[in-house]
């Protein structure tokens, strides 16, 4: 269904710039000059300071925000051609804050992913059936579907999410800080199930992350965004050096190493 | 009903959406109630008519059906020429005002919200006001007040522009950067609102031997039921809460906040138009026919989301077919009351209904969780 990882772009941005138009006139310029492209399949961790537009890069890729200068590309054709009905069935996007209307099944919720498919103008469909059912079996939430969604914990809460992204069945997955709010243990097993629909599914991810350590151990691929550009881009071997996150973070970590060789950055006592 | 949960779940017994029984019950059931109360509502008054005369001058006279007529002298007339405008358009003003109710709740995510929350109610009112005293204000207009135009009066015209006008200024004064901020439309809707109220008290003020009309007007009644008056209100009204009905699957996209729902295919700012001008089309268009009335448009989208949940693909349906019913009801009470004005028997019977209802559900149901 999809090609082997790497041989494909299918999102590009080039030469990328943003600002927001501010209510005194003036614009505060988010992103200068971002060039990021992601390949069929690939898995990608965003990592950058607080406020240097990894939510803003995520909203350019949906086409929520258009560019100022630069181009953004989704499967080999401008975004500014797409409209937003054919990106919605392709591009699923994990926010970072999502309010749940109250009242609702998660099931019924996570149905609500299947609105960009919708072919009837009341009735469900069954292939919405059968996408709503493997989307909850895939995002670990099959015992969820009947519960009401208010009454969800936090973890619950964000199967909930990743099962209604999943509904979508998009081609490209947006994670916007999935494992906030979580702890050790729903971090590991939400990155973990992640990674196995990557592989199930031939997804693309790119997920925007704040613990460096988790990024290097989930993701072959890292991206640094910083000062409105990406400044590092590669392996975490390469990428995550103690130098390059005192320069972008001002922190002072050292490199560590496991018994079995692993990497791992190090705080300095705070 | 919901699993049991402890039974495990397989992906074979996942169930997406509302079942065709669980719709068949709550709108097949609506809609015999409606029918019920229509019935109901034509037989009784001061000259009372029996249930199967009734529906044989309704079958008759609606359906063309070869029905036993009437014994009851002058029956036919009361029925066709009286009760049965009035009644019908009791449920065109239930149904309009508990969907317009769902939808403004739903759009601008607030529990407190009604129809007539973003300038509907106020600029109808002045309109309508200005409309009863124009003979006061201009003279010259006089003699234009007792002509109408499609059948409306110089009242119901001011009323349905002045509904609609306020609302598309809130809405165009709210706009900025091509997006419509909820927080804004809301406070720009009070303040336009509070400005227009204060015309309407300058003119009570001065209304002189109009103020009974004036105030008769803002309580909201039907009394004033008139066939030329459904002929311009039932097309827009049916026009309007069908497509609003239609609309579903974007309401309860929109629930989920305006970024969710543009990554779910929503063009979130054209919908958000679409639905605030479809729903104060249906507004105005009550109001216009019937005044001001309040509570239901607030109340039966809540009754309604409490006890047949959330999704707008059952909950805007449902809200027409018992928001008329209940109307229709009301309208039967107030009569038998001695007339007063239905608006004062919807408040005094459904708030504390309301309150029940809510202490019985032990919370208030906002419709998005902060």
């Amino acid at each position: 269904m999809t090609a082997p990882v790497g041989t494909e772009s299918l999102a590009a941005m080039e030469q990328v710039a943003f600002a927001y138009p501010m209510p005194d006139g003036g614009r505060r310029e988010v992103l200068r000059s971002v060039d990021l492209t992601l390949a069929r399949g690939e898995l990608v961790a965003l990592v950058g300071t607080n406020g240097s537009g990894k939510t803003t890069l995520l909203r350019l890729l949906t086409g929520l925000l258009k560019p100022d200068a630069g181009e953004v590309r989704f499967d080999g054709r401008p975004l500014s051609d797409w409209r937003r009905l054919d990106v919605a069935r392709r591009v699923a996007v994990l926010p970072q804050h999502l309010e749940l209307p109250v009242g609702f099944r998660v099931a019924e919720l996570v149905e609500m992913g299947r609105a960009p498919h919708a072919r009837r103008l009341f009735a469900s469909t069954e292939a919405d059936a059968r996408a709503v059912a493997s989307a909850l079996a895939d995002a670990g939430a099959l015992d969820l579907a009947d519960r009401p969604a208010d009454e969800l914990s936090g973890g619950e809460r964000q199967r909930l999410l990743v099962a209604m992204a999943l509904a979508q069945e998009p081609d490209l997955l947006l994670l916007d800080e999935p494992t906030l709010h979580l702890d050790l243990a729903h971090q590991v097993a939400l990155l973990a199930a992640i990674r196995r629909l990557r592989d199930q599914r031939g997804l693309t991810v790119l997920a925007v992350l704040h613990d460096l350590n988790l990024a290097a151990a989930f993701a072959p691929r890292v991206a640094v965004l910083d000062e409105g550009r990406v400044v590092a881009d590669g392996s975490p071997a390469e990428v995550l050096s103690t130098d390059l996150v005192r320069r972008v973070f001002g922190v002072h970590v050292d490199e560590a190493r496991t018994a079995d060789g692993r990497r791992h950055l190090a705080l300095r006592e705070v | 009903m919901r699993a049991a949960a402890t039974a495990p779940t397989t992906a074979q017994s996942i169930r997406i959406g509302p079942s065709l029984t669980r719709a068949t019950v709550v709108l097949g059931g609506g809609a015999i109630l409606l029918l019920t109360a229509m019935v109901v509502a034509v037989a009784i008054g001061s000259v009372g008519v029996g249930i199967g005369d009734t529906v044989a001058v309704l079958g008759h006279r609606l359906l063309g059906l070869p029905l036993a007529r009437t014994e009851v002298p002058g029956a036919e007339s009361i029925i066709f020429d009286v009760r049965l405008p009035r009644v019908l358009t009791a449920m065109l003003v239930g149904g309009g005002l508990a969907v317009a109710g769902t939808v403004f709740q739903a759009l601008l995510r607030n529990p407190m919200a009604d129809p007539y929350i973003i300038g509907t109610a106020a600029g109808a009112s002045l309109g309508a006001i200005a409309g009863l005293m124009a003979p006061l204000l201009l003279p010259a207009l006089a003699i234009g007040v007792g002509s109408s135009w499609l059948g409306l009066g110089l009242v119901q015209l001011l009323a349905f522009t002045g509904g609609l006008g306020t609302v598309l200024l809130v809405y165009a004064v709210s706009r900025a950067n091509g997006r419509v901020p909820v927080v804004t439309l809301l406070l720009t809707g009070y303040a336009v609102s509070s400005v227009l109220a204060a015309g309407v008290a300058l003119l009570m003020f001065f209304s002189g031997q109009h103020l009974g009309a004036i105030f008769g007007w803002l309580m909201g009644s039907l009394a004033g039921a008139k066939w030329i008056h459904l002929a311009f209100a039932a097309p827009l009204l049916i026009i309007s809460a069908t497509l609003l009905v239609v609309r579903w699957r974007g309401l309860n996209l929109l629930l989920l906040g305006d970024g969710p729902a543009a990554n779910l295919g929503i063009d979130v700012e054209r919908e958000k138009l679409v639905l605030t001008i479809l729903a104060t089309l249906a507004t105005s268009t009550v109001v216009a026919i019937s005044g001001t009335i309040g509570f239901v448009g607030l109340v039966v989208p809540h009754v309604l989301r409490l006890s047949i949940g959330p999704d707008h693909r059952l909950l805007l349906p449902a809200s027409v077919l018992y928001g008329a019913t209940l109307l229709a009801l009301a309208d039967l009470g107030a009569r038998l009351a001695g007339g007063i004005p239905v608006g004062i028997l919807t408040a005094l019977i459904g708030a504390p209904f309301f309150v029940w209802l809510l202490r019985r559900s032990r919370m208030v149901r906002p419709v998005v969780t902060p």
